[in-house]
């Protein structure tokens, strides 16, 4: 694996330039060492506040996240994919969302429901078992969590051209859509077909692909010859490669991807270069496949380090800030396991309920005899000594 | 009333759907421009423009994954599968995507999208052109599936199916696209999910859908002349199954013999066997028989008289479940 550290070399924005050799040459504002980027492409007018905001949330994000890793420990979830490594590609994408954004997610994205400001007990309730992820999706603008590998993206391309049929784009007040996936669904169909669909139809999509190296246990190697940012151009779209652990620099090649299509102008792919901390979920054993030496080189290009390495440095932020953002981080940490604790198994007749707009008598009968048949052995139990 | 084919009865019931409901779209391959490969769309580009009667990419999952997008934002596509062997690539999104995200969102989101497939065999095309894939779709929850045997449902069965807010896997009988039939514009008279009784009986029933109830009525005809009073049961609707009406005609008759050119083993005549003998069993005068395609892989054109349920195959059932 080569050296990430570099600083990208000048390139034409949307086109960067292929990699002579296994040196990745992508965007970055920010370097592993905390040094600010220059970048003739990418410029950053944040205000104070906001640079600082985005150490909150990373840090709130990651403090999040070991939460569902150490709820799955204890038996309080069924399972965990954990997006430690990934906050900078995802804080940096979220935050560059606008209200009237819609966000099309797949398994793992914690980070982006955190910026969207999106209740998180969500994401709890669909891996503890007590739902299958349903919420407000139209109002929250962010949709369901897709566990079929880029099945998303297709919704994401039928709902980008509606938007578009709305005649909701134009301007900077536009509407874009933006979906989640990672290396692996770059494989799937679905995700190539919908690139197509979103180049011919010129619709308002971002792609944010979040290479972390691993489609579980399978490197890059095993899922395309070329990047995906520079198959992108076979498809007529834009592809951008963006340090995906720098969040200066996911942040603004995401608010130009975005800017761009909400005026109109298309669909873009973005590929940030990042990498999975942890086993693809907490049924993984990543030890079958990585290295120490592995986890180590990325370890050194650790988002949060940067981020507060740079921030202190510019004087944006002080250690007391620095704590009291751990103090938050804690308190979020224990307001969401305790109200994680007290989720409660949906009752047996919920499983009949939603399927169909109009309940075919068919259903209706199953239902009824299964409530029936549920009341009778829980009466049973109460009348006897094994209770 | 008026006379029409379904192809032609297909075409006015959309065209209607596209007056009545401003958000209602057709999407599919050829479907704008061309009309579709057997009409079915014809002149609707024309009328309501490209951007309602959209010819989409050749890719069956990226049109039914688009049309959840678009369905999600408000929209009611009428997507058109161009033959029935070509929607296996679908597959994932219909059945993972289509059929559950509405029971996934607690039922915050409803998917209003019909998917039209012409279907099934007798028109000596070549490979995956004659299938009968319904049973594939009526086995998952969260999906209804119709079809239609003749031009008057073709006409009010699609504008139902488009009304409602649940996803509907509609089949057409390809080889009855081009027969005519009367068609009362008015009135449907009748719901989408409800059997119909096409013929009334008293010695067995005959249960057929789609494209064997003109088999079942043919071989209805022939029995008459022998003596034999059949009862044809067109279902109508796969998923559900409207199934008092078939308890009520077994009961009757103690006979029934199932009709579909889907291969036998798993169809939607096991399931309706099942039912009869669980509903109807101390009525019953003999087992619940079948009349389907073979379980085999659908045979070359050549063959296909051979493979399909036909007028001597069904009378020869009756004759057998008579000799009970």
């Amino acid at each position: 694996m080569g050296d990430t550290q570099r600083p990208a070399k000048k390139t034409a924005k949307s086109r960067p330039k292929p990699a002579s050799t296994n040196e990745p040459q992508f965007v970055q504002l920010l370097s592993p060492e905390g040094t600010r980027v220059k970048h003739p492409d990418y410029h950053l007018d944040l205000t104070d506040d906001e640079y600082r905001g985005l150490y909150r949330d990373l840090v709130i994000t990651r403090e999040l996240d070991a939460q569902g890793t150490a709820l799955q420990r204890q038996g309080q979830l069924g399972l965990w994919p954990s997006l430690l490594g990934q906050e900078a590609a995802q804080v940096g994408s979220g935050r560059a969302l606008k209200p009237q954004d819609t966000v099309f997610p797949a398994y793992r994205e914690l980070g982006v429901q955190w910026c969207r400001g999106i209740d998180l007990i969500s994401a709890f309730a669909l891996f503890r078992g007590t739902d299958l992820g349903g919420r407000d999706t139209v109002g929250d603008r962010f949709n369901m969590y897709a566990i079929v590998i880029a099945s998303q993206t297709l919704h994401a391309a039928g709902y980008a051209m509606g938007v578009a049929m709305d005649g909701a784009v134009g301007g900077e007040d536009g509407e874009a859509v933006i979906v989640y996936h990672g290396d692996g669904a770059t494989s799937e169909g679905d995700f190539n077909e919908a690139l197509i669909w979103a180049g011919v139809f010129n619709s308002p999509l971002v792609f944010f692909c979040q290479n972390n190296q691993y489609a579980i246990s399978e490197t890059n190697a095993r899922q395309f010859r070329l990047p995906p940012y520079r198959r992108a151009e076979g498809f007529g779209v834009p592809g951008i490669f963006v340090d995906g652990n720098d969040v200066l620099a996911t942040f603004a090649v995401t608010r130009d991807a975005l800017d761009r299509a909400r005026r109109g102008e298309g669909p873009s792919l973005i590929e940030a270069y990042t990498y999975r901390m942890q086993p693809h979920t907490t049924s993984d054993d990543a030890t079958r496949y990585r290295d120490e030496a592995e986890l180590d080189f990325w370890r050194a290009k650790d988002p949060i380090v940067r981020y507060r390495k740079w921030l202190a440095a510019e004087g944006l932020a002080d250690e007391a800030y620095f704590a009291a953002v751990d103090t938050e981080a804690g308190e979020q940490v224990r307001a969401l396991r305790a109200r994680v604790m007290a989720l409660t198994d949906p009752e047996v007749s919920e499983m009949f309920d939603n399927v169909y707009a109009e309940m075919p008598q068919s259903i209706a009968a199953q239902r009824a005899e299964a409530v029936e048949f549920q009341a009778s052995l829980d009466d049973a139990a109460e009348g006897s000594d094994l209770r | 009333m008026t006379t029409m084919s379904m192809i032609k009865a297909l075409n006015e019931g959309l065209r209607r759907v596209l007056e009545e409901q401003p958000k209602s779209l057709v999407m599919g391959e050829d479907v704008g421009r061309l009309g579709g490969v057997f009409r079915v769309t014809d002149g609707l580009q024309k009328d309501f423009g490209a951007d309602r009667i959209i010819d989409t990419p050749l890719a069956e999952s990226g049109i039914i994954g688009t049309a959840i997008g678009l369905a999600m934002r408000g929209y009611r596509p009428i997507c058109e599968i161009q033959f029935d062997g070509f929607v296996y690539p679908a597959f994932d999104q219909l059945v993972s995507q289509l059929a559950k995200i509405p029971n996934r969102s607690a039922g915050r989101i409803r998917l209003p999208v019909v998917v039209r497939i012409p279907y099934g065999g007798g028109i000596g095309a070549i490979e995956h052109h004659s299938e009968s894939p319904e049973a594939y779709f009526a086995h998952t929850a969260g999906l209804k599936v119709v079809t239609c045997s003749n031009p008057a449902d073709a006409y009010w069965m699609i504008q139902q199916a488009a009304a409602g807010d649940d996803p509907v896997i509609f089949f057409e009988p390809k080889r009855r696209y081009h027969a005519k039939g009367e068609v009362d514009t008015d009135e449907a008279g009748i719901e989408l999910y409800r059997a119909r009784t096409v013929r009334e009986g008293r010695t067995a029933t005959l249960i057929a859908y789609g494209p064997t109830v003109d088999v079942a009525v043919n071989a209805a005809e022939a029995a008459a002349e022998e003596g034999l009073d059949l009862e044809v049961v067109d279902l109508r609707s796969l998923s559900p199954i409207d199934w008092e009406p078939l308890f009520a005609s077994v009961r009757k008759t103690g006979r029934a013999v199932v009709v579909h050119e889907a291969p036998g083993n798993v169809g939607i005549g096991a399931e309706v066997a099942a039912r009869l003998t669980e509903e109807c069993f101390y009525s019953l005068e003999a087992p619940v028989l079948r009349v389907t395609g073979y379980d085999v892989p659908y045979p070359a054109s050549r063959l296909e008289d051979d493979y399909l349920p036909n007028l001597d195959r069904v009378l020869d059932a009756v004759d057998r479940s008579l000799e009970h």
